[in-house]
């Protein structure tokens, strides 16, 4: 037992085991990020707000100030905390309808802005929590429920390479993936180090969605390997 | 002290003087100096910030961020942006954020006019999927905005439900000379951080029973509050046998009239709720059982009578509605309808 890695100790017990679904990428990143917390110290600092869809069931995962929003409206409300509490260390935890969809309008201005808070986008391709749609980042092909022949319209969209494009030289943007908890891990710490420094940082993560992708494991497995073909992983 | 001011600029002085430390709005006519008056206050004073956003849902989810860590914030908005706000508004009624909202009622439906209705009173009020756990008050006059604005962070901290001051492009655009306070801000009860250590938050639930509990406990804690929220003003109701019931600048049209009517022997009054939501049912039906003749005058359809008509209910008392949808009252067609109906 000693060998196995141990919990954050930023977790709140009550709430384990966790809401969300076996083969989900939500909790290898939430595993990563609670890990980031305990080792910077910083517990007592953090304020974690999550979005709608899948996100919103890590709304008591940890023993941290947490609020829920709306759809989209957790990157403004990370904002107006941070304008009025700069001393805390500000994440919002969305996924990619939220940061890229129905919030991109705040996800872009807040990297134009670059307000002081880090962003971190479980992007799995698709409307997960309403039963698997398509999604801004819904890749060529891909069959979802509102794309049942494969969605085939309009290019995919990547948010980091999207933002490197307004972002101030000292804002942070990376992409990782659930397949390599290890480099995503270093890339949140890197994120809420620049939000310390007092800039902007985001963070995608690709995820899986075994349940909306119909995949078992070694197939999730494969399909997250396939993604980061198409999502360039690494720091922008 | 007396200054001569712009309604919109009274308001954003008031929030000052209640102790508001950030602003979060985006431009929309009629309201768009409150933000221009706080962004020079910004420049004089450090404490202070504004934030400029994308749209109104930022703006309004900025201000519940903003209250989550305990400062008090506000935000200015009008029509269209009334709507995109009521995303924020109804999340700040289920998490009992107190937020402080100035709504300058434009023309309606849409886009319309950018000068002035009262068609944004059910939106105010009752604007989201949720049963109206909102503070709102109607102004009528300039010093009203800087009183019932300082009076509108006071209660939306001591009570914790989002507040509202409902005006509009005649009140915000209007100059005239202000009593303000002398000396500094007002203290807020109740002023402290929301998002604290241990506390998680959220608005989603799983059962239907679960959210149906805390709803009925909302309704409860509103209605036991609501008596010492609730305002109205009677005018020369005691001997009436017609009351007008008007609110907001209507209701100072209105006051004239009667005024008028009374000095030609008419024996009328007028009721004029101050707060729209929790409505003064009570003081309401109390005066209004013993008129003989109701008459509402407001610049929408109904949306200020069905307010109250419901509890109305079984009264043998002629209700009559003069209904002028986005346009204004002046007292001379008010006293010229008023004696048709004499």
């Amino acid at each position: 037992m000693d060998n196995l890695p141990r919990f954050p100790k930023c977790y709140k017990a009550e709430s384990k085991p966790h809401k969300f679904c076996p083969g989900c990428g939500h909790p290898i990143v939430l595993k990563m990020l609670g890990q980031v917390i305990d080792e910077m110290g910083i517990a007592d600092k953090v304020v974690f707000m999550v979005d709608i869809g899948c996100s919103l069931l890590a709304w008591d995962y940890f023993d941290l100030p947490t609020t829920q929003t709306h759809h989209g409206r957790t990157v403004p409300t990370a904002v107006g905390f941070k304008l009025a509490d700069p001393e805390k260390i500000v994440i919002a935890y969305v996924g990619d309808g939220g940061a890229y969809a129905i919030g991109l309008q705040h996800t872009l201005t807040t990297c134009l802005r670059n307000n002081p808070i880090t962003t971190i986008v479980v992007n799995n391709t698709v409307y997960a929590m309403t039963g698997g749609q398509l999604a801004p980042t819904t890749v060529d092909n891909e069959i979802t429920t509102t794309t049942p022949a494969g969605k085939t319209e309009f290019t995919t969209l990547k948010g980091p390479e999207l933002l490197k494009t307004i972002a101030g030289k000292e804002a942070y943007i990376a992409r990782g993936t659930t397949d390599k908890p290890l480099v995503l891990k270093q890339y949140l710490k890197k994120a809420i180090e620049t939000q310390i420094q007092g800039n902007f940082s985001l963070v995608e993560a690709v995820s899986a969605c075994p349940v909306n992708w119909k995949t078992d494991a070694p197939k999730t497995i494969q399909r997250i390997q396939e993604l980061e073909k198409e999502f360039q992983l690494g720091e922008f | 002290m007396k200054q001569f001011l712009m309604g919109n600029q009274v308001l954003a002085k008031a929030a000052l003087d209640a102790g508001a430390k950030m602003m979060f709005g985006y431009p929309i006519t009629p309201s768009t100096e409150i933000l221009e008056t706080w962004a020079k206050f910004c420049l004089k004073d450090k404490s202070l910030s504004l934030l400029q956003t994308e749209d109104e849902m930022a703006a309004g989810f900025g201000v519940i961020g903003s209250c989550l860590a305990g400062v008090p914030a506000f935000t200015a908005t009008a029509g269209p942006g009334n709507i995109l706000m009521q995303d924020a508004f109804v999340m700040a009624e289920a998490l009992r954020i107190p937020m402080v909202s100035m709504i300058m009622q434009r023309g309606g439906m849409s886009t319309s006019t950018v000068i002035y209705s009262q068609e944004e009173v059910r939106l105010t009020c009752f604007g989201g999927n949720s049963e109206g756990f909102r503070i709102v008050y109607s102004t009528s006059n300039l010093q009203e905005l800087y009183d019932y604005t300082l009076k509108a962070f006071q209660v939306a901290w001591k009570y914790r439900w989002p507040t509202f001051i409902l005006a509009d492009g005649y009140q915000g655009k209007m100059q005239g000379e202000v009593e303000i306070m002398d000396n500094g801000e007002w203290r807020m009860e109740n002023l402290k951080s929301i998002l604290t250590k241990g506390v998680n938050l959220r608005n989603c639930y799983n059962l239907e029973e679960e959210i149906g509990e805390i709803i009925v406990n909302y309704s409860d804690e509103y209605n036991k509050v609501r008596g010492g929220i609730e305002e109205y003003e009677e005018y020369q109701v005691k001997d009436a046998k017609i009351v007008l019931i008007a609110h907001g600048i209507v209701a100072a049209a209105a006051k004239v009239a009667v005024d008028e009517l009374r000095k030609r022997g008419g024996s009328i009054g007028l009721f004029r709720p101050i707060t729209l939501r929790p409505f003064p049912v009570q003081a309401a039906t109390k005066i209004l059982n013993k008129a003989e003749k109701i008459i509402v005058l407001e610049s929408a359809i109904g949306q200020l009578a069905e307010l109250f008509k419901a509890e109305l209910f079984g009264l043998n008392t002629t209700l009559i509605e003069i209904n002028k949808p986005a346009v204004g009252f002046t007292p001379e067609e008010i006293v010229k309808t008023i004696k048709s109906f004499q």
